[in-house]
């Protein structure tokens, strides 16, 4: 049992800790050690997991991390699955960020967030390109381009809340595109 | 106007609960949905101090989400606010996974359920292609359009061109504003 919850442990420490780019990018280094490392499932069974995970909401890595830990070791096992996930990362976070904020006012740190802020700008149109290709291989052009323009002028021209216009477009997904 | 504590980390519990549920597609996702309720809704951070939550939460490793609602209730409601903030971002969706998973196996062939995860991801690149043009014209507004542009490019080179991680240019961006005299305030 604890040698269970030290496997979990390093199962989702280390994929937390070498893989980039957020949750769906580390699935990939999870499914190393859940399946061909540790062995706690199947290579079909990791794929039915996430597939069920990609049908509910929120983050991924943490939903995979809670559920298998759950079903290797018990709430114990998913307590430590999420806390491998979620903390060593975070720590990291808070500490630079705390040290960045304690020099927020030096004229550097002030030109150094401004240097940054074109590449953040980047990475984030590269993930908007991602999600309308992702769009287009799974609704076909038509759909992804009513869906763009739709919430475009909701959310750009009359201001209506994301959260609204993510409930229309869930209404829209279950009327015209199932 | 000030709110007391047990309210702040009200709200961050909502808003990050909000974030959570509304997200399909992982937490990159959620960034735009973040962005809203931390900078527009509540107000806790300016686009400024948000880039850097953005920029750092990139070029460390691990799920994002996580990192954003563990730093941002830390920075706004303290060690409590940051618990309660990573609850809320990934207690609903875990427990809903492990209490349906045997009805999931059935749901997620439905073709409603389907239709309705395609149709989000549309709608989450519009969000994150406004929240990238917002992040552009503020730092048009800050280093000048010629700067802002050239910097743009480069870093499209270098992520999408030869695809080598942001993290080298986030940091080497770093060092050189660290490193390096300021011409002159205000530039």
């Amino acid at each position: 049992m604890l040698l269970d919850l030290w496997y979990l442990f390093l199962a989702f420490f280390i994929p937390g800790i070498v893989g980039y780019g957020g949750g769906p990018a580390i699935i990939p280094l999870i499914e190393i050690e859940v399946v061909q490392r540790y062995e706690f499932m199947t290579r079909q069974e990791f794929g039915e997991v996430l597939a069920m995970g990609n049908a509910l909401p929120g983050p991924i890595a943490t939903k995979m991390a809670g559920y298998i830990g759950f079903e290797v070791a018990g709430v114990l096992g998913s307590l430590v699955a999420l806390a491998a996930t979620v903390i060593p990362t975070l720590v990291a976070m808070i500490l630079l960020l705390n040290l960045l904020n304690k020099f927020k006012d030096s004229p550097k740190v002030k030109r150094m967030t401004a240097l940054i802020r074109p590449t953040i700008a980047v990475l984030l149109a590269v993930l908007a390109y991602q999600f309308f290709e992702t769009s287009y291989f799974d609704a076909g052009i038509v759909h992804t381009i009513i869906l763009v323009v739709l919430s475009f002028i909701f959310l750009e021209r009359l201001n209506i809340h994301p959260a609204l216009v993510i409930v229309g477009a869930l209404a829209y997904g279950a009327i015209f595109l199932s | 106007m000030t709110k007391s504590k047990w309210d702040v980390n009200k709200d961050l519990f909502i808003s990050f609960l909000r974030t959570g549920l509304l997200g399909y597609g992982g937490g990159p996702s959620t960034i735009p949905l973040v962005h809203k309720e931390v900078v527009h809704q509540y107000k806790w951070m300016d686009d400024e101090e948000f880039g850097n939550v953005l920029a750092l939460g990139n070029s460390l490793p691990g799920p994002i989400m996580t990192k954003m609602a563990g730093y941002i209730g830390y920075r706004i409601g303290g060690f409590t606010g940051m618990i309660g903030a990573l609850i809320a971002a990934v207690l609903p969706t875990v427990l809903l996974m492990i209490a349906l998973i045997s009805f999931l196996v059935s749901f997620r062939d439905s073709p409603i359920v389907q239709g309705m995860t395609q149709a989000i991801a549309p709608v989450v690149g519009v969000l994150l292609f406004m929240l990238a043009f917002n992040f552009f014209r503020n730092s048009n507004k800050g280093l000048g359009l010629p700067i802002a542009i050239s910097l743009s490019i480069v870093s499209i080179i270098v992520y999408v061109v030869l695809s080598w991680h942001p993290v080298l240019l986030i940091g080497a961006l770093i060092i050189y504003a660290l490193t390096t005299k300021p011409k002159k305030k205000g530039a």
